[in-house]
């Protein structure tokens, strides 16, 4: 309902680090994002955010999650390894969450955060619990309690 | 025996952060257990007048008096500190209702303490929606002279019909209310009523008001909501979090339901809430299992897990430690020699060592379960009692007609069914409450109490089951035995709270 224009509105400037890999529709958009220092972690990759928007973006949170393109294709893109990204791509951001987001946010504020989170990250680790998470959560991503309990990472 | 009036304040200090229910209107008077009668005629401001030492002070709220309650409240911080009735609002939620600290906070910093609780900075004026030139809204991107927006105090300007769906979605999908916060990224301004009044209407502004009100209750530690179905009242009760190890606040709903205010359990006196969460926990992962486990399992000698024998030999590898043993004698394999398929090695060393291990595992669980088949067993008869109690009525009515005795006469069945329920609710507790006990002279008390009460119940549960021609006759003595029990109960319940109160209790277990 408000999606169209603001989301339109992103695609006339783009910040650095991040590129449009998918837009077509007002459902699901695809991006692409850079770190933009030299993290030893992150260097020299490229990964892709999916988001999903529901009827009621911006209000609500649109769902973001990393996902994977096989190494052997044209544009490989693995999950970034990170102590707050599981290994399905689910990211557990703050801002997110219903409680934690505000309808000004946008794509490239949501990809900006996320670009920042891979920079400050030093921790070459899953979150903890990673493989019992990824076989065995069934929820949407907004709905799952993450306990945002340490904002150094 | 005297009660103690002063209960409360002895275990609370009078300054304490959340202590904002004055408590000068008590007017209660020393008085023995005479006072029997658990039954309530009133439901509006009624302190009991006699309390015995396991009894608690309490109030019980209708959901008007509640919301009078809030506004009082609202009013005099609001008439104090010089703001507006929302705002107090808000800076109240924000010091979890405790009046006296929050004017005390205002005044001595009244800036910071607004921006801590989300109020920012205080403007003059009633809040209302304008058209601002040159005006572009940050959710929908909408602009234009002509689009009509609303900003609180914060500034964060957005348009109307952002800020209603915004709103909409918070109160609707997410039941919040009084943490509304700015729709603007990381503001922490809160959304005062006086927000929402302007911009919603009707059904969504009435759940607002709803949520509001239930957050009051929820904020509050000393109103709880009566956890019966479809009970709209709150009880009011001063028994703070930490002196639930020496208190169980034990309260009764207008609507008649017994419950513990410290965790809203049905009653479970004498036990304290910890005990009994820690009892419920153990019965969940034990009982239906552990008697099927002692009749037919054994411990690994080695590693104590528990194994089956499904059929096969003697000879056991457990699976977790791979030690072998003999199922028979529990004694080494390696000491069997060639007897392999009968074992008459029953005086070894080596398996005398690990039966006295098995049995001692075996006499825990067998202590356990003798707490829990009682336990079980009075929640059995309370269950049963209570389908007699609902033939009670039908009981009565034709003892009625039978005996010619009047309705009055007949409510001694009445009185004593429910006696009989409260009873075995308190001795079902009793024995989850010894379980946790650790033995010495106050528990011999405990048990001659418990073990009184216990046959003081049955008797009376007997009589009770009699045919109703013989009812009549026995009207006297039912109506002694019921006195009697409720007399058992108070004394148990007294002597479990004193020595409570006083920590005289030595328990098997930390909590």
């Amino acid at each position: 309902m408000f999606a169209s224009k603001r989301l339109s509105k992103m695609q006339e400037h783009v910040p650095p680090g991040i590129a449009i890999a998918k837009s077509e529709n007002l459902e699901e958009w695809q991006m692409d994002i850079k770190v933009l220092d030299d993290n030893p972690l992150y260097q020299n990759q490229t990964y892709r955010l999916k988001f999903t928007f529901g009827s009621k973006y911006p209000i609500e949170p649109p769902e973001v999650q990393f996902i994977e393109c096989a190494a052997s294709s044209d544009t490989p893109r693995p999950i970034p390894i990170h102590p707050h990204i599981y290994s399905n791509g689910i990211i557990c951001l703050d801002l997110l969450s219903s409680a934690g987001w505000s309808p000004v946010q946008t794509v490239e504020s949501v990809c900006m955060s996320i670009q920042s989170m891979l920079t400050a990250n030093s921790r070459n680790e899953r979150p903890p619990g990673d493989s019992d998470f990824v076989s065995y959560n069934r929820r949407r991503i907004r709905d799952i309690p993450f306990v945002y309990e340490d904002d150094n990472v | 025996m005297d009660s103690d009036g002063e209960m409360m304040s002895d275990v609370s200090s009078p300054d304490d952060f959340l202590d904002t229910q004055a408590s000068d209107d008590d007017s209660l008077g020393d008085g023995g257990f005479g006072d029997l009668d658990t039954g309530f005629d009133d439901d509006n401001d009624l302190f009991r007048q006699q309390r015995n030492p396991h009894e608690v002070e309490y109030k019980v709220l209708n959901p008007a008096e509640v919301e009078r309650e809030r506004q009082d409240q609202i009013a005099e911080v609001s008439a104090v500190v010089g703001l507006s009735p929302e705002l107090a609002a808000v800076l109240l939620r924000f010091g979890q209702w405790n009046k006296e600290k929050i004017i005390e906070m205002y005044i001595d910093y009244p800036e910071r303490t607004l921006d801590r609780a989300g109020v920012g900075p205080v403007t003059e004026g009633r809040a209302t929606t304008e058209m601002i030139p040159g005006f572009l809204c940050g959710i929908c991107f909408d602009e234009g002279d002509d689009v009509e927006s609303y900003a609180m105090r914060c500034d964060h300007r957005f348009c109307v019909d952002c800020y209603r769906h915004y709103l909409e979605q918070k109160i609707k999908e997410e039941g919040e209310s009084a943490r509304i916060r700015c729709p603007g990224n990381n503001c922490q301004h809160i959304v005062d009523s006086q927000s929402v009044e302007l911009l919603l209407s009707g059904e969504i502004r009435d759940r607002y008001h709803m949520l509001l009100t239930r957050t009051y209750v929820d904020d509050k530690e000393n109103l709880r909501w009566c956890p019966a179905p479809n009970c709209e009242h709150v009880v009011d009760c001063s028994v703070k979090k930490r002196d639930l190890r020496r208190i169980v606040p034990t309260v009764q709903c207008a609507c008649s339901h017994e419950f513990c205010h410290g965790c809203s359990l049905p009653d479970h006196q004498p036990a304290p809430c910890t005990l009994v969460k820690m009892w419920i926990k153990k019965c969940e992962d034990d009982s239906e299992t552990s008697n099927w486990i002692s009749a037919n399992t054994k411990e690994c000698p080695r590693c104590q897990s528990t194994i089956e024998k499904n059929g096969g030999c003697n000879h056991m590898t457990c699976r977790k430690c791979k030690h072998e043993f003999c199922w028979m004698c529990m004694g080494l394999w390696a000491e069997h020699g060639t007897s392999w398929y009968n074992c008459n090695r029953f005086e070894e060393k080596s398996g005398s060592d690990a039966r006295s291990a098995q049995a001692k595992s075996r006499a825990s669980l067998d202590r356990y379960l003798h707490y829990y088949n009682r336990y079980s067993n009075h929640e059995q008869s309370a269950k049963l009692d209570k389908d007699l109690y609902l033939k009670t009525e039908k009981k009565m009515t034709s003892l009625q007609s039978q005996s010619g005795l009047s309705w009055i006469e007949v409510q001694f069945l009445d009185t004593a069914s429910h006696a009989l329920q409260q009873c075995r609710q308190t001795l079902k507790w009793t024995y989850a409450f010894a379980f946790y006990l650790a033995r010495n002279n106050l528990t011999e008390i405990f048990e001659d109490n418990q073990k009184d009460l216990e046959m003081a119940v049955e008797n009376l549960s007997q009589m009770f089951e009699k045919p109703i021609p013989e009812l009549a006759q026995l009207k006297v003595d039912i109506l002694d035995k019921t006195a009697y029990c409720k007399k058992r109960r108070v004394i148990l319940l007294n002597d479990t709270a004193e020595n409570l109160k006083n920590g005289e209790w030595s328990f098997n277990v930390e909590w």
